[in-house]
């Protein structure tokens, strides 16, 4: 007799209804929306809603509804996303001044569903339409830069120690010092070993040139190409957010390279202008005989000058620079030796030293601020011309108590996190030393592409499913129908996974989910195949079932792993929507060994199992 | 219903025939490949491509005048899915300035009111240098997993099937990517994945017909190997027919009701389960006999095997 224990029909029940939970929420329309957040010190109230909804109205947009959001934020949906970009350029025109707004893309769920935890699969960008960017770090120059700055060191080193010197140059990929005699390459070899002790250092001799050499060594350089990596993702990041995308991703790719990806963003051009942005810093001394809330009030003292902080602190400055960013050669963050606390090392090159000396010994114990200010050309939209803007962004990023006079070299400390103290160096670095960087791929893919992108593929698999389905029911009859209820199973767990992990569907994806379809009655034909084949060969009914779905198990198994082979080179390979395909793939073919083998022989066995049959209807 | 019930094909009867046509194709494959190359998609040359849609049908002459006189001279304008829906392909220009060529395109497009109201569907900028890398990137993905199954079927089986299932697989790919060749589709990088897909579908196919020689070799005393892989076809031949009949339904759908960017994808897929279908018997089951397989090699594995019996 062919029966499953109690546990194991209870296990797949549970299995397939939890897979029927996670996917409910894919079966819900997915709303082109904008969120609606509070600018700066303001606040969303109720108020607001009102307030957005008499501006659409009066600019004719049509909203399907307004929700309240967690975190005092409101989601504007629409119909259609030709409204919900109609509607971000009224708000940004009319409201910009209190509100920010964001696009997104957000499943309507009854609140049950919501209050579940349950999120449909994230759409990848082929079907909801976004820009998809790679940028290129250029790491030559960032290496160059890297050396002209020991280039600078070397130089003032030899000085300091009185040794004397004909050259110091970069020459491909090192920095050559020339020496006139012996004596003199000598003692400059001991100071630089002494002062770059980690750098690759050789002593030559050639046609009568007494040269030392410095290069860096490859775990160096894989350091400054890491650095400049993460420096750009930082400065990208704060520039991206305000394009006003709801969940832009900005990763790093591979060695050199950064990914930038703004679901539902539909202008490339705007998001040109903010990577084109120049960044520079400025150290002022902060105005402690004024109050910043005078000064915010309109009362601003003779020679300061309000800023603010990241987080909206007003901070009154002195007018006078003491150092700017170009005058930074390096910034690198640690911990502090005595106190242990994370901290940023500054070294500024010699007139930003001195500039140094003179300002903090006059000034022990007053704070000093380092301020962030950025150039960014924006083109907007007025009266159908364009009009380019530039707009000058500046930002206080800290704020530090003068312990004691110092010149080139000094610290920051008392910052709160290592993280913190990580952002803060690569900050002061971008003022100097912002690699370059280009872009190397774009892709732009408008809403109703991305529309059109989600009906076909949902069409194809409907009809393909449907196709195969009848095919089952009219060459496998009863046993067909069992065939055809565990494909729905298989779908609907491979959904489920898909959900549950929050992977990126993609169009090769759900032509991945068809072809997952295929791959599935493969294992349930072979099953079938060889249960006819043992019925044929005189075998009894129950018999039959048993050896049919046994053999046929290590020849599915064996079969299956060849095409997991292939989706796990895929993965690892592809990008984008080649990876979407890759991840239902994979998944696709778990999901269809389970339902295959296991789903279905439970349906057979509670069926037949139990029975004494002369014929199955197979 | 049954379509296939008792065959007895003497499908190795005709091996010999059937390795000369393979060859002969394989030949014309990869003449091809060198003589008449590959028309590479976007993904891998590089290069611009803009897709546009109008309200009703668009006159490709008007379009591509508005173009020229936007000073895109060479730009080639075809329909693309519906005459509504126009692509525009620029060619590769110097990195760092190209991702600015599709704003210039709408803009050139969006001036000429006599071609009517446009609306951007999608742009796409490649750098050429992610093209090259992209090329060189493939086809090492499609050399990786050609190892790993290799060594997967060698594990699980005997060298000769590892050696079978491979020539079987590059049989696969090479007619694929003539097919793509031959009528210089566009090859682009969903069609890459499906030729990845198909190596892991092809074999699955032959792997299957394998397991059902090795049972054979096991259970069935008499014959000679010839006798014995012949029957082990004609065994799995139902499956084989019905499991690429129902595949083939399903990528058809997405042949005709996919759109435009899914076609070269479900293109090399339907060429896939044909090819892949034929090289099981042919390439695969041959090349093991032919190889010089015998009942001995597969024996000692009944009761040493990495545990067949043993799984649930």
């Amino acid at each position: 007799m062919n029966q499953y224990p109690l546990w194991k029909n209870l296990l797949i029940l549970g299995i397939v209804l939890t897979g029927l939970v996670l996917a409910l929420p894919n079966l819900f329309s997915q709303d082109p929306s904008i969120e609606v957040s509070a600018a700066r010190g303001g606040h969303v109230t109720a108020v607001t809603a009102v307030e957005i909804r008499a501006a659409l109205e009066g600019a004719q947009v049509p909203i399907k509804r307004i929700d309240p959001l967690a975190g005092g934020k409101l989601l504007l949906r629409f119909a259609i996303s030709g409204d919900q970009l109609h509607a971000q350029e009224v708000i940004e025109n009319t409201l910009s001044d209190r509100y920010r707004s964001a696009l997104t893309l957000s499943a309507d769920l009854p609140r049950w569903v919501r209050a579940l935890g349950l999120r449909p699969m994230n759409l990848g960008l082929d079907l909801r339409g976004g820009i998809y960017v790679l940028i290129d770090v250029d790491m030559d120059v960032a290496l160059d830069q890297a050396l002209e700055r020991h280039v600078e060191d070397i130089r003032t080193q030899l000085r300091d120690a009185k040794v004397r010197y004909v050259t110091v140059a970069r020459e491909k990929g090192r920095v050559v010092v020339k020496f006139a005699d012996v004596e003199s390459r000598d003692a400059g070899e001991k100071i630089i070993a002494k002062e770059f002790r980690d750098l690759k250092m050789q002593v030559l001799e050639q046609e009568g040139e007494f040269l030392v050499t410095v290069a860096q060594t490859p775990a160096q350089q894989k350091q400054i190409q890491d650095f400049a990596l993460q420096q750009n993702i930082i400065t990208l990041r704060n520039r991206v957010n305000a394009l006003g995308v709801a969940e832009p991703i900005i990763a790093r790719q591979g060695d050199r390279r950064i990914v930038v990806q703004l679901p539902g963003a539909q202008d490339p051009g705007r998001l040109k202008e903010i990577l084109g942005a120049t960044a520079t810093l400025e150290y002022r001394l902060v105005d402690t005989e004024h109050s910043a809330a005078d000064a915010e009030a309109g009362r601003a003292a003779v020679g300061s000058r309000l800023y603010k902080t990241r987080d909206g602190k007003p901070v009154l400055l002195k007018r006078r620079v003491i150092a700017t960013g170009d005058q930074i050669t390096d910034a690198s963050s640690g911990f502090d030796s005595q106190s242990g606390t994370p901290m940023v090392s500054v070294s500024l090159d010699a007139p930003g030293g001195r500039r140094m000396r003179e300002m903090t010994t006059e000034n022990v114990g007053r704070p000093m601020a380092v301020v962030f200010i950025e150039n960014r050309t924006t083109t907007k939209q007025v009266d159908g011309k364009s009009v380019k803007r530039t707009e000058k962004v500046e930002e206080v990023i800290s704020v530090a108590t003068i312990r004691e006079p110092f010149g080139r070299r000094f610290q920051t400390t008392g910052l709160d996190s290592a993280e913190e103290a990580h952002n803060l160096a690569l900050l002061l670095r971008s003022g100097a030393l912002a690699a370059p960087i280009r872009i190397v791929e774009e892709r732009t893919v408008g809403p109703s592409l991305g529309q059109d992108n989600i009906d076909k593929g949902v069409r194809s698999v409907l009809v393909g499913f449907f196709l195969v389905c009848v095919f089952m029911g009219i060459y496998y009859r009863v046993f067909g129908l069992i065939a055809n209820l565990a494909l729905l199973a298989n779908v609907v767990l491979l959904v489920a996974i898909l959900a549950a992990i929050q992977a990126t569907l993609t169009l090769p994806g759900i032509a991945g989910i068809l072809l997952t379809v295929g791959m599935a009655v493969d294992a349930n034909v072979l099953i079938y195949e060889r249960i006819r084949e043992e019925l044929r060969n005189g075998n009894s009914v129950q018999a039959a079932i048993y050896t049919g779905y046994d053999k046929a198990m290590a020849t599915i198994i064996d079969s299956n792993v060849t095409t997991m082979i292939a989706a796990v080179v895929l993965f690892s390979f592809g990008t984008g929507p080649v990876k979407g395909f890759a991840i239902t793939l994979f998944f696709g073919i778990l999901t269809s060994m389970f339902t295959a083998v296991i789903g279905s022989r439970a349906i057979v066995n509670l069926m037949y199992g139990h029975r004494r049959l002369t014929s199955l209807p197979i | 219903m049954e379509l296939f019930k008792r065959t007895n094909i003497d499908f190795l009867y005709i091996r010999w025939p059937a390795i000369w046509l393979s060859s002969l194709i394989n030949l014309i494959g990869i003449g091809s490949f060198i003589f008449l190359g590959f028309n590479f998609g976007l993904d891998f040359t590089g290069g611009t491509v803009v897709e546009v849609g109008y309200a009703q049908t668009a006159n490709l002459v008007q379009v591509c005048s508005a173009l020229a006189d936007g000073g895109f001279k060479e730009a080639g304008v075809q329909h693309f899915g519906s005459t509504r829906e126009v692509l525009i392909r620029l060619p590769p220009v110097a990195a760092g300035t190209g991702s600015t060529l599709g704003d210039r395109v709408i803009a050139a497009l969006s001036t000429s009111p006599e071609v009517g109201e446009v609306k951007l569907r999608r742009v796409e900028f490649v750098g050429s240098q992610v093209g090259g890398e992209l090329i060189e990137q493939g086809g090492l993905a499609i050399l990786y997993t050609l190892i790993g199954i290799l060594i997967y079927v060698a594990v699980r089986f005997e060298w000769r099937f590892a050696v079978g299932a491979v020539i079987a697989t590059v049989h696969d790919v090479i007619v694929v990517l003539a097919v793509f060749s031959i009528f210089q589709i566009e090859f682009d990088l969903t069609a890459l994945a499906a030729v990845l897909a198909i190596i892991g579908y092809s074999l699955n196919d032959t792997v299957v017909i394998y397991d059902r020689i090795r049972e054979n070799f096991r259970r069935v005393r008499k014959g000679t190997v010839i006798e014995v892989v012949d029957l082990s076809i004609n065994e799995t031949l139902s499956r084989t027919i019905i499991t690429h009949g129902v595949t083939m339904l399903a990528v058809l759908a997405l042949y005709f009701l996919g759109g435009q960017v899914i076609h070269g994808f479900a293109l090399a897929f339907l060429v896939g389960i044909v090819t892949g279908t034929y090289s099981s018997i042919y390439v695969a089951s041959s090349s093991v006999v032919l190889l010089g397989i015998t009942r001995a090699d597969l024996l000692p594995a009944l009761k040493g095997g990495p545990g067949v019996d043993a799984r649930p």
